[in-house]
C-alpha cells in the first residue's frame, strides 16, 4: 500500500478535493481580512486582497457598537441550561422507555415519534401565543422551557442507546438492593456518557446557532442572543462592511476554536447523532 | 418489585411526557385550530371562519410565489447537495488526509445562519464581491447575484450547499464505514470492476443512510428561511421569498395568525406526504437486510 504509485486519476481526485477544501475556507478567510480594511479598501475597484493598512479598530469600534459581550452570555446561558436540563430529561425517558417498560409505554414512544414529523413551523405560532399569556414573551424562558423540556429525536436517541445496554448489569443492582434511580444514575448514566456528549454537542450546537425563535420570542436587544445579535447588526451598518465583518468574527471565532479543538468528537457526536436517526 | 419500576417509569418519563403536551400537542391542536378563524393574535376573541383561510391561501399570490420558489429551491439544492455529498464522501473515504479534508469541508456546518448570511451577502455583492472579482479574473462578467431575480434563488442554492454539504457528506462517510471490507475483497477476487463494485454493493449498503440523508434533506429544505431572511429579505420583488418566509410574513409581521396557522398546517401536510412517498418508494431500493 505504502509504495504504490499514484495514477492519475488519484492525482486528480486529490486536486478536486482541494479545490473543494479551500473554497470551503475562503469564505471565512476573506471575511478576517475585509474585517481588517478601511472602508476605502472595502470598496477599491478591482478589489485589494491584503488589508493595508491592517485596521485592528474595527473590533474594539464593533463591540462598542452593539453589546455583543451580552449576547454572547446570553446565547451561552441558554444553551447550557438547554443542553443539562434536556440531557437529564431525555436520558431518564429514554430509560423509562427502554428498561422500565410501564404500562402504555409503546403507545407513548410512538406519540414521541410522531411529533418528529411536524415541522417546527407549525407548532411555532401557538407557541408564541402560550409563551405571550404566560408572560413570558421577550424572557430567556421562553426559548429554554421548550427546548430544555421537550425533544422527541433526544428521546428516540437515548433509548436506542439505552436499550443496547446488557441487562444483567440492572440485574445484579437490582438484587445488591438498588432501587431504580439509584440504578439509573450509578449504572446507566456512566455507560452512556460518550452518547450523552455527542447528544449535547448536537443541542448546543443547535440552540447557539438557533434564529427563528429568538427572533420571534425576543424583542429588546439586552436579551438578544448571538444570531440576533448579528443580524440587528447588519440592520444598523448594512454598507459599513469592514464594521460587519468585525462583528461576523466576533460571532463565529469562539464557536470555530472550540470547534478546531475538538473537531474528531464534535464530528463524529453529529454522525452518532445522525446515524441513529 | 415489577410494579415499583413500572411506578419509575412514569415518574423518569414525566418532565418529557408534559414536554410533549404542552409545547408539542396542544400547540399543533392549537394550530389547526386557529387555522379555522380570522384573528390578529391580540384580540380576545377569534372569528370562525370555516375553511376560508385555506381557500384565501390558493388564491394568494404571495403564497403561491412562495410555494413556487421552495419548489425551484428544492429542486436544485436537494440533487446538487447530495450527489457532491457524496461524491465528496466516496473521493475522501479511502486517501491519506482524510481527516484534514473532513475538517474543512465540515467547518460551515458549525457556524450559524446569520453568519453565513453575512459572509456570503459580502461575497456575493455584484460590484465589490469575492466572486465575481474571481469570475472577472477568468474573463467571465458575473451576475448582481443577489439583486437580480434570475439569480437570487441559485445563490441561495449555493450558499446552502456550502453551508450543508459537509454534514451530509460525514453522514454518508459514517455509513461508508459500516460496509465490511470483507465484501469489496470478495467482489474483487470475483473479478469486478469498479463501477460493478459501486453498483452492486455500495450503493445497495449504503441505500439506509442515503435514504435517511435524502428525506431529512428534503425536509430541511422545504423549511428554508434563514439564508433568504438574513441576505434579501425575501427580494428583490419576492424572488427569494419562501414558503416559510410566507408564514413569519402572515404571522409576525401582517398579524393575521388564522392564515399563518393555514400556511403552516399546509407545510405540514406537504411535508407528511413527500415524507410518504419516499418511505413507500424505498422499498425498491433501501436494503435493510444484514
Amino acid at each position: 500500500m505504502m509504495n504504490k504509485k499514484l495514477k492519475p486519476f488519484d492525482i486528480f481526485v486529490y486536486v478536486i478535493l482541494s479545490v473543494g477544501a479551500v473554497s470551503m475556507v475562503v469564505p471565512f478567510i476573506w471575511t478576517i481580512l475585509s474585517s481588517l480594511k478601511t472602508m476605502g479598501q472595502t470598496f477599491s475597484v478591482p478589489p485589494t486582497i491584503w488589508p493595508d493598512p491592517i485596521v485592528w479598530e474595527n473590533y474594539p469600534e464593533s463591540l462598542q457598537a452593539l453589546p455583543f459581550g451580552r449576547a454572547y452570555f446570553n446565547s451561552f446561558y441558554i444553551a447550557s441550561v438547554v443542553v443539562v436540563i434536556q440531557l437529564l430529561t431525555a436520558s431518564m425517558a429514554g430509560y423509562a422507555f427502554a428498561k422500565l417498560k410501564f404500562h402504555g409505554h409503546n403507545f407513548m414512544f410512538i406519540l414521541f415519534l410522531a411529533t418528529m414529523m411536524v415541522p417546527s413551523q407549525v407548532t411555532m405560532i401557538p407557541l408564541f401565543i402560550i409563551m405571550k399569556n404566560l408572560g413570558l414573551l421577550g424572557t430567556h424562558m421562553s426559548l429554554i422551557l421548550p427546548a430544555a423540556l421537550f425533544n422527541a429525536f433526544g428521546v428516540f436517541l437515548m433509548r436506542q442507546f439505552i436499550a443496547s445496554l446488557p441487562g444483567e448489569l440492572e440485574e445484579a443492582a437490582t438484587i445488591d438492593g438498588a432501587s431504580v434511580p439509584q440504578i439509573f444514575f450509578r449504572v446507566i448514566l456512566p455507560l452512556v456518557k460518550p452518547s450523552l456528549a455527542a447528544f449535547g454537542i448536537f443541542v448546543f450546537l443547535g440552540q447557539w446557532n438557533n434564529f427563528l425563535y429568538p427572533l420571534i420570542f425576543l424583542n429588546k436587544t439586552e436579551t438578544f442572543t448571538v444570531p440576533l445579535m448579528l443580524n440587528f447588526f447588519k440592520g444598523t451598518y448594512a454598507t459599513d462592511y469592514p464594521l460587519l465583518m468585525a462583528g461576523t468574527v466576533i460571532s463565529i471565532l469562539p464557536v470555530l476554536v472550540v470547534y478546531l479543538f475538538f473537531q474528531k468528537q464534535i464530528i463524529q457526536g453529529i454522525a452518532i447523532t445522525g446515524m441513529k436517526g | 418489585m415489577l410494579k415499583r419500576r413500572k411506578m419509575w417509569g412514569w415518574v423518569f418519563v414525566a418532565p418529557q411526557l408534559i414536554g410533549l403536551i404542552i409545547f408539542a400537542l396542544i400547540p399543533l391542536v392549537m394550530s389547526f385550530g386557529i387555522s379555522f378563524n380570522e384573528w390578529d393574535g391580540i384580540a380576545p376573541t377569534m372569528k370562525f371562519v370555516g375553511l376560508s383561510n385555506y381557500v384565501r391561501q390558493f388564491g394568494n399570490d404571495d403564497f403561491k410565489k412562495s410555494l413556487v420558489n421552495t419548489v425551484v429551491y428544492s429542486i436544485m439544492f436537494i440533487p446538487l447537495d447530495l450527489i457532491l455529498a457524496l461524491a465528496l464522501a466516496l473521493a475522501v473515504q479511502k486517501i491519506k488526509g482524510k481527516t484534514l479534508y473532513r475538517l474543512f469541508y465540515f467547518m460551515p456546518v458549525v457556524t450559524g445562519s446569520v453568519s453565513v448570511g453575512v459572509i456570503w451577502t459580502w461575497i456575493l455583492n455584484g460590484d465589490f464581491g469575492l466572486l465575481n472579482t474571481i469570475l472577472a479574473a477568468i474573463g467571465i462578467a458575473g451576475p448582481k447575484w443577489l439583486t437580480d431575480t434570475k439569480w437570487v434563488l441559485p445563490s441561495i442554492v449555493i450558499v446552502s450547499v456550502w453551508w450543508n454539504v459537509g454534514y451530509n457528506m460525514v453522514l454518508l462517510l459514517a455509513g461508508l464505514q459500516n460496509i465490511p471490507e470483507s465484501y469489496y475483497e470478495a467482489a474483487k477476487i470475483d473479478g469486478a470492476g469498479k463501477w460493478q463494485i459501486f453498483k452492486s454493493i455500495t450503493i445497495p449498503m449504503l441505500s439506509p443512510t442515503l435514504f435517511f440523508v435524502l428525506i431529512m434533506t428534503m425536509i430541511s429544505s422545504f423549511q428554508v428561511f434563514d439564508q433568504a431572511f438574513v441576505m434579501t429579505n425575501g427580494g428583490p420583488v419576492k424572488a427569494s421569498y419562501t414558503f416559510v418566509y410566507h408564514i413569519y410574513q402572515n404571522a409576525f409581521v401582517d398579524f393575521k395568525m388564522g392564515q399563518a396557522c393555514a400556511s403552516s398546517v399546509i407545510l405540514f401536510i406537504i411535508i407528511l406526504i413527500i415524507t410518504l412517498i419516499q418511505m413507500y418508494g424505498s422499498k425498491r431500493w433501501v436494503n435493510y437486510d444484514e
